[in-house]
């Protein structure tokens, strides 16, 4: 047997590519191999999807009656709370698989190959940013089905896709890092409870104006509460001021301290 | 950069925090050739591999992988190596091709190539008929089949096994031990960590013992079982008496004693040595409830390395050694 049925023949092409081709090349596959497991594994999806969903029709029909947000329906005030959520929720199974790949060895794998390194990270965060995508869609769709009525126009519409993506995709980041900390599964879930409740303590159900002193400055100051409430303002035709401003300026930060902290917790692992 | 070996070890030490992992390891690896390192959980074995991968940095000494230094030019060392770890390394919702074909096009193959490599690999792995069903769904023996063609999919000049048969069925172990003998035929390097003698013996040319981060031993089967014999033999005294008496009575290479079971065994360099042995037991009028024969295992070799340094085997004390040990040669 020569080394080149070996191999394959044609298979040692010489590698006249650049880098960069080469790391596009490895960001594709495993982000490929990420959207596989959507269509595998579908109770992964549809587990994110279950809390949102079953959240809006528990508020909208059971609890939103007893809530007064002023003059708007409260179907209306809540759908904008709930596509928030739904992106936390993929954020929290991203952890899970972020974590579960760096246990199972498979990452070992990639690290003896020489391959991009960027792809092990980026292939998580971009097929979470997929999965969001399709839990806002899901979610928009539920919410018009049982009596959201949204006002934006299609600018507004444009406007809100661009600020959930960019939470979606920090957010994504911040999963990351929190799988890479974890150092089990049962790490991985406890880590991922703070994602998790993090839109609990915002403005996605309630208005902050009935809340106490204290909880109220926090509600409203927080992330999660900037990005809820710009989407409600543009999807009801609400006045905004500036806090989608401060809302991008926040996520393009949490950005910036997400994907390099991410980045280097998974070089520790390897010293 | 065309050395006569694939892998250089020079002084590598290791350690984690405190805790010293390896404490100066030396090997040489001669290209197309095996080398088994033997030795028992906690010995090192899994951070020489690591180290050999670049999974982790020598905190100290020098290591070459086919000519490329594993801190300063770990991409050469990676383009190098094949490697099968301990844990099955595979995406577990994947097909069996879906993570050969992956593979293949993380390391440079068009998807064409890739696809036609891993239809290869499935058939001579035996994974056709399971090539399209998820991994999770695959026998523990399958998977490691499966873990080795990965490493394969571009075949590497080095390929680095972590104990690639342990806790798999004999059926399971004979089909690796097949797929890694056609390997060496193809002129790969191979270096394979194992807790078991018997796989060492026969695969590889060199085997290396490694015992709380030092090599202790290093040469062929052959060379490794001087001292233990051929095979061991175990007798259970009747009772505690004649046990203690067989004991004082006894001598001999890799003699173990076991007071809770009456048991006292040693190495032989055949079965005829158990006449021997029996005629001493019977001239005494010791009594045996049983005997057995067994193979030299890793304990055993293990025992006869850390006696021979501090005490040398008194060829005339034991019975069964009365004759020039010239039956090692003579067998083989």
């Amino acid at each position: 047997m020569t080394s080149q049925t070996q191999t394959g023949e044609g298979l040692a092409r010489p590698d006249t590519r650049t880098k960069l081709y080469w790391a596009i090349n490895d960001n594709l596959v495993l982000i490929g191999r990420h959207l596989g497991h959507l269509t595998r594994s579908p109770d992964q999806l549809f587990t994110a999807l279950m809390l949102p969903a079953t959240l809006l029709l528990l508020f909208r029909f059971m609890f939103g009656g007893a809530i007064d947000v002023g003059n708007t329906a409260y179907v209306n005030y809540l759908v904008p709370g709930i596509l928030v959520i739904g992106v936390t929720m993929v954020a929290v199974s991203t952890s899970a698989a972020v974590q579960s790949d760096m246990q199972e060895g498979v990452v070992d794998r990639y690290r003896t190959i020489a391959m991009a390194d960027s792809a092990v990270i980026v292939g998580h965060v971009v097929a979470a940013v997929v999965r969001a995508t399709i839990s806002l869609v899901a979610m928009v769709g539920l919410g018009i089905a049982v009596g959201f009525r949204p006002a934006g126009s299609a600018l507004d519409w444009v406007l809100v896709a661009g600020t959930l993506l960019l939470f979606a995709f920090s957010l994504a980041w911040v999963a990351a890092a929190l799988g890479l900390l974890a150092r089990s599964a049962d790490g991985a879930s406890g880590l991922g409870l703070i994602l998790m409740f993090s839109p609990y303590a915002s403005s996605a159900f309630v208005q902050p104006e009935t809340l106490p002193d204290g909880l109220r400055g926090f509600v409203e100051h927080q992330p999660v509460t900037l990005v809820v409430d710009t989407v409600r303002a543009l999807l009801l035709g609400l006045p905004a001021g500036n806090t989608g401003w401060y809302a991008v300026i926040w996520w393009v930060v949490i950005l910036g301290v997400a994907a390099p902290v991410a980045t280097r917790l998974y070089h520790r692992r390897y010293a | 950069m065309e050395n006569e070996y694939a892998i250089q070890v020079r002084g590598l030490r290791k350690d984690y925090g405190r805790v010293e992992a390896l404490r100066g390891v030396d090997l040489d690896v001669r290209r197309g050739t095996l080398l088994a390192l033997l030795g028992p959980n906690g010995s090192g074995k899994t951070t020489v591999v690591k180290t050999l991968s670049t999974l982790t940095r020598p905190s100290r000494g020098s290591v070459v992988v086919n000519g490329y230094d594993v801190t300063r030019r770990r991409n050469g060392v990676r383009s190098s190596i094949g490697m099968v770890s301990q844990f099955v390394a595979l995406d577990r919702l994947h097909s069996g091709r879906e993570n050969l074909v992956l593979l293949g096009r993380l390391q440079k193959l068009s998807k064409t190539n890739a696809t036609r490599r891993a239809a290869q690999l499935l058939e001579r792995f035996e994974l056709t008929e399971a090539a399209d069903r998820p991994v999770k769904t695959y026998s523990g023996g399958m998977k490691r089949r499966l873990d080795l063609a990965v490493s394969l999919i571009v075949t590497p000049p080095v390929l680095l096994l972590d104990e690639p048969t342990t806790g798999l069925d004999p059926r399971s172990r004979a089909v690796l031990w097949e797929a890694i003998r056609q390997l060496l035929g193809e002129g790969i390097t191979i270096l394979l960590t194992t807790q078991y003698l018997e796989e060492a013996d026969r695969l590889a040319d060199q085997i290396a013992v490694l015992n709380d981060g030092r090599i202790i031993a290093l040469g062929t089967a052959a060379q490794l079982k001087q001292g233990v014999g051929r095979e061991r033999v175990a007798v259970v005294l009747s009772g505690p008496e004649d046990f203690r008496r067989a004991g004082d009575l006894l001598v001999g290479p890799g003699l173990t004693r076991d007071p809770e079971t009456r048991t006292i065994s040693l190495a032989i360099d055949g079965p005829s040595r158990v006449k021997h042995l029996l005629d001493v037991l019977a001239e005494h009028r010791l009594a045996i409830d049983s005997l057995s024969l067994t193979k030299p295992t890793l304990d055993d070799v293990f025992f006869a390395l850390t006696q021979r340094a501090s005490d040398p085997p008194d060829a005339d004390s034991m019975p069964a050694r009365r004759e020039p040990n010239d039956e090692l040669g003579a067998l083989r």
